[in-house]
Order: C-alpha cells, then structure tokens, then sequence
C-alpha cells in the first residue's frame, strides 16, 4: 500500500493541476441571441454590435479573472421558432453557460420555457414586464419596463396640477402595453384618462384622432408609438393649433424622432433613458461613468451614436461579468445565485438591484423626463 | 369645440387624403384600361417617387424644384422598364399571370428599395413652409393646398390628353378593343408601354406631394397602394372622374369613422367599401351598368 501512495499521490496532484491548468485555458462560453436582421433589426444590430464590443474589450483587459469570454451569437431574425431553435443549439451543442437576450418581449417569452427546464440563466434585453413578472427562476432582464416610464410622465402630470389626459396609442405590441399601463396607473395619480384612441402603424393622417382629442376635455395628450407614427402626430398636433402640452413614449428617444418631426418637434416631452443625455448629466449621476465609457466606446467602433437598446446589451454583459467575478464560480447554477445578489450596478439602462422577488432590478429612476429644446435633448428639471 | 367644427375639420383632413387617393387610383385604372390589368406595383411606384425625391435631395443635394421633376422622370423610368421586363416577355398573357407577376413585382422593387435605402423612415422638407392656414374652423398646411393644385392639375392634363390627343385616342382605343385597335395600325404595345409610363409618373407625383406630410420609407407603397385600388374600384376603374370621386369619399369616410366612431377601425372601412362595392356594384359607384364585352 505504502509503495502506492507516492504514485497515487503524485497522479492526483497532477491530475488537479492539469485541471485547473486546463480550466485557466478555456474560455468561459456566453451565448447570445439578437434579431440581427428581420423588421425588429433596429433592435438587434445596435445589440450584437455592443455584445461584441463590451467582450472584446474585457478579453483585451485580460478576461474575467484570467478567463477570456467567447461570445456565441445568433441572429434570430425576429422569429420566436428561430429563436427557441437557437436556444437550444447554444444550450445542447455549444453548451454555454448563459444567455443574453432575445431582443424582442415574443421571443424572450419563447424562450422562458426552454432556460427554465434545461437551468440556464438568461438575461433578455426586451421591455415587456411579462418577462420578469412573475419572477421566474433563471430569467432577468435590463430593458426598462413600460410601467417606469408611464410613471415618470404621470409624476410629472401631478406636479404640473393636470388631472386630465388623452392618450393616443399605437396599434402594435409596444403601443397596447403602452395603453395598458396607462390606464392601469392612472387612477394611482389621479389622473382620469378622458379619451383613448389609437391609431394604426402604418397610418399617415391622425388628424381625426386629434381634432377629437382637441374637442374634449383633455389637459395633455401622451402619445404611445415608435416612429414613423409619433411624428406625423407632432406634425398634425402643430397643423390643427393643438397647444395641450405633448408627451411621447421611450419609444422615440432618438434622434431620428427629432429629425423626422422637424420643428414641430420642439416643446415635446418624454421619459427615455440616460444615453441620449449622458453629456449634459451632472457629475454626480451614478450611471454618468458607464454611459460616457458606452457611448466613447461606441463611436469609436462603429462611428455611430451609441443607443438604448446597444445600452441593454451592455448592461447584459457587464451584469454577467459581475456575477462571475463575485465568486461561486461559473456554472449556470452559481451565475444565476451570483446574479440575484447584484446590488448597485450602475448600467446604461438604470442602476440594478436584482433580489429573489425582483428580476428587472430597475425604478423609475432609470427614466429621466427630457425635452426636446432646438433640436436637441434637454433634461426637465 | 362645437361637432359641427369637428367635423369641418374631419373632412377638410379626408378631403387632401383622398386626393392622394384618387391620384394613386388613377393609375390604376389607366393600366387596366389599356392592358386590363390590375398593376399591384403600382403602390411601389409611388413609394419610389417619395424615395427618389429624397434621394436627389439629400445624396446629390439638388435644390426641391429640380429633385421633384427628377424623381418623377426616374420613376416614370422604373414603370417604363417594370412593363419591358415583366409584362411585354409573357407569352401568354392571362389575367391570373399577369396579376402575380405584377405582385411579384412590387415585391421586388420594395426589396431592392429596402437594399438600397434602408429600412429607415425619411421626412422631405414641405414645399412651401409648414404654418398652418385656417379655413373656417378647420386648418391645413400648405401642403394640402399643394395636394389640391398638382391633384387638379394632373387629373385635368391626363384627361385633355386621352379626349383630345392622338396618342390619348389610340389608348381609350386599345382600351374599348384591343384587337380592333391593332387592325386599324394602332402599336398596341405600345399604348401599353404609354399607359405604365403614365401610371408611374401619376403615382410617383402622388407618393411626393404626400411625402413631406408622412414620411417615407420603403414599405408605404403597400397601404397607399390598397387604397388607391379601392378609390379606382370605387370609381367602376374609369380614368377620370368617377375614380378622383371615389378617393374623396373613401378619405372622407375614413376620417369621420376615425374621428367620430373609432381610429381602430380606420383601415377596415376602406375595405368593407371595397367589398360591398365588389358585391354589389362591381360597375362602381357612378358609371351605369354596362353589358359585358364579347
């Protein structure tokens, strides 16, 4: 026995160093799911650009504690069967260990079911609450829900003593959870929603919808859209003399909105993220070093503004690089344990403070009320 | 504010969008009047003539007068060279081909409008300002005012043309027999070719005086395409006045079933008309029953 003991000994030790030799080689495995192409692509291109980017960046610094991230992307074209597909390839045969995305609230909900059985952690970078209410296991979220921003407008309604508002939603998925959250949180405010109209995508004359609007009681009009919609609306709210103050969605917070609206674009207000802002923030704003570092990084690389929906991808990446580096180790299991605890982290979408009951992790102090004041963003005070 | 100045300003609103209307399904019916051809693309035309304009405007920055002429000369081109490729080649010309052939087109011309441009949304600067006039109760833009002139002025043009030209008489020619039309030596294909060239230049001039108000992109042909179609069947597909009819009264329609009943239903009442219209009148709303050609 005794003659054994230095073989077995030596075979052991050697056999645990080649281990954590070997573990020190591989890279960590992420997968990522983006609908690069197909209609929701405006989402997806800016996503895998920043997914890409945040990980070169981090495998140039050296990795996550000496490990280099390999980033897994696949383009999901907008498709919730590609993406359920997809899914699985990155679960079965890449075998990662997390998941960042889909881009969109219809995948995302595809996709739920298939990380919940196979103990996958995923961070979706869709709004729709539906995707963390209920809590579900393995399932996160960076994009800010819809609600945050009804509320920041509602809060502003509520200062400026206006009780009473029309709101004008677009028919799609973004407009009727829009509408829905409207006038859920209305009578929280006290606010009484007067007249509720909608109006088509693809629509180009909403002037009826507003000629009612101005023949009723209403002391604001929240418009619920992404463009082109919201600015045929500013322009026909212009045309008909309409001088009720005009809000739009989170929907529109770039500058192709301001673009396209042209003049009439001038005195609206909207709740958006910090991005479109991050050069006028005061210093003092926790999330101002992320967003200068995003958008820097951003233009430097694809000579383009950095935007809110690059911003979720970012803040998926930088969540899991946290997670990881707290400790536990990186299996799927000690991610998503490590992820629950994340406290403070100052993103581009808000500052997150996951808990066992919270899986958005954000408030409504991830919106900012801006103005739209010479062709440019101004925050409202 | 009273209904009554609601409603003025409902129908001032359908009004300028009908005129739209009416120019889109003008084209139509020029087509199917020559050809009997319901030419689908005819939406895309009018989509490449807001995208050409903005393309003239803002990659070769020319000033609006000459980018609206060279827009509509280019389009008028796309619907030129859409006939010698598609239509003319067919060995076989029946309805159905001819039909799918000219959907397969306009799927087509929005993918490569896609490839080319984006799939971005565009604004054109309106042409003259956009201070709002008011007009009794209601107001519109100068725009709209730019809708009625170039709408009047193109359909009386297109209508001196077929009553008083050659070229014109030889078409309405075509139409009434085709082949009693090439036995007196009218060039059949030719009037054929004319009438796309036509259509397109209509079309595109419709899809550019709108663009400043709606923006453009590469996929608005497709609703602004339907809606011409109604307005034409509406109108019995005749080439004048019936059709510019049945644009005003689809685009009033629309605007007081948005405005005084709901927005929802908007798109849905152009087509319950399209369908009743079908069903009942096929003619259309203004011609009288005609007997079936042999």
């Amino acid at each position: 026995m005794k003659k054994l003991l230095l073989p077995i000994t030596t075979f052991l030790l050697v056999s645990a160093w080649a281990v954590t030799c070997f573990a020190n080689a591989t890279p960590i495995k992420i997968g990522a799911l983006f609908s690069v192409t197909g209609p929701p692509s405006f989402l997806g291109e800016p996503e895998r650009n920043t997914a890409k980017m945040v990980v070169d960046e981090i495998n140039a610094k050296g990795g996550i504690k000496g490990r280099k991230i390999d980033l897994v992307v696949y383009d999901t074209q907008g498709d919730a069967t590609k993406a359920v597909q997809a899914a699985n390839r990155l679960i079965k045969e890449d075998k990662v260990v997390a998941i960042i995305g889909p881009s969109t609230t219809g995948e995302s909900m595809a996709v739920i079911p298939v990380v919940e059985k196979e103990g996958i952690p995923l961070i979706s970078c869709a709004a729709g609450s539906k995707i963390s209410d209920p809590v579900k296991k393995w399932v996160f979220k960076t994009a800010q829900n819809d609600g945050l921003a009804v509320t920041k407008i509602y809060e502003y309604l509520n200062k400026k003593k206006i009780s009473k508002v029309a709101i004008l939603t677009v028919s799609d998925g973004f407009g009727s959870s829009g509408r829905e959250q409207l006038k859920a949180n209305a009578a929280a405010f006290g606010i009484q929603v007067v007249v509720d109209d909608t109006y088509g995508p693809k629509d180009t004359d909403m002037t009826s919808q507003l000629t009612k609007i101005r023949g009723s009681q209403a002391q604001a009009i929240i418009c619920w859209g992404t463009n082109p919609g919201p600015a045929v609306i500013a322009k026909n709210v212009k045309q008909l003399g309409i001088k009720l103050p005009l809000f739009m969605s989170h929907g529109v917070s770039s500058k192709k909105f301001i673009e396209l609206a042209g003049d009439a674009a001038e005195g609206i207000m909207l709740p958006s993220g910090r991005v479109i802002v991050s050069d006028v923030l005061p210093a003092s704003d926790k999330q101002k070093k992320s967003l200068m570092a995003f958008v820097k990084d951003y233009q430097n690389h694809y000579k383009a503004e950095g935007d809110h929906f690059g911003g979720h991808a970012w803040d998926a990446v930088m969540l899991l690089k946290g997670a990881i580096e707290r400790g536990g180790g990186d299996t799927p299991a000690a991610i998503r344990d490590q992820l629950e605890k994340t406290t403070n982290f100052a993103g581009i979408g808000g500052i997150f403070n996951y808990t066992a009951a919270d899986h958005a992790g954000l408030t409504k102090d991830a919106f900012v009320l801006v103005e739209i004041k010479n062709k440019d963003w101004a925050l409202v005070k | 504010m009273e209904l009554s100045d609601q409603i003025a300003q409902y129908l001032v609103s359908g009004l300028s969008t009908g005129a739209i209307y009416a120019l889109i399904g003008i084209g139509f019916a020029i087509i199917y009047n020559a050809t009997e051809i319901i030419n689908f693309a005819q939406g895309e035309l009018v989509m490449l003539g807001g995208m050409f304009s903005l393309f003239f405007l803002n990659a070769m920055h020319l000033p609006l007068p000459a980018a609206v002429l060279l827009a509509v000369a280019a389009t008028t081109g796309a619907g030129v060279l859409f006939e010698r490729l598609t239509i003319r080649p067919l060995k076989s010309p029946t309805p159905l081909a001819l039909v799918i052939i000219t959907i397969g087109g306009s799927i087509l011309i929005r993918g490569i409008a896609m490839m080319v441009w984006g799939k971005d949304t565009h604004a054109i600067p309106a042409f003259s300002g956009s201070e709002p006039l008011s007009i009794g109760a209601a107001t519109i833009l100068p725009q709209h005012l730019w809708i009625f002139a170039l709408t009047a002025i193109a359909i009386i043009a297109n209508k001196l043309f077929f009553q008083y030209s050659i070229t014109g008489k030889a078409m309405r020619a075509c139409a009434a027999n085709r082949r009693a039309a090439g036995l007196v030596g009218i060039d059949v294909k030719k009037m054929v070719l004319f009438s796309f060239a036509i259509s397109a230049s209509l079309g595109s001039l419709a899809g550019i005086i709108v663009a400043p108000l709606t923006m453009t992109s590469y996929d608005v042909g497709i609703m602004l395409g339907l809606k011409g179609f109604c307005a034409a069947i509406i109108g019995g597909l005749s080439g004048g006045v019936g059709t510019v009819l049945g644009g005003l009264l689809l685009g009033v329609l629309e605007s007081l079933g948005a405005g005084l009943v709901s927005s929802g239903y908007k798109d849905a009442i152009a087509f319950i008309i399209l369908l009743l219209i079908l069903f009942i009148r096929p003619q259309g709303l203004f011609s009288r029953a005609q007997s079936e050609r042999v």
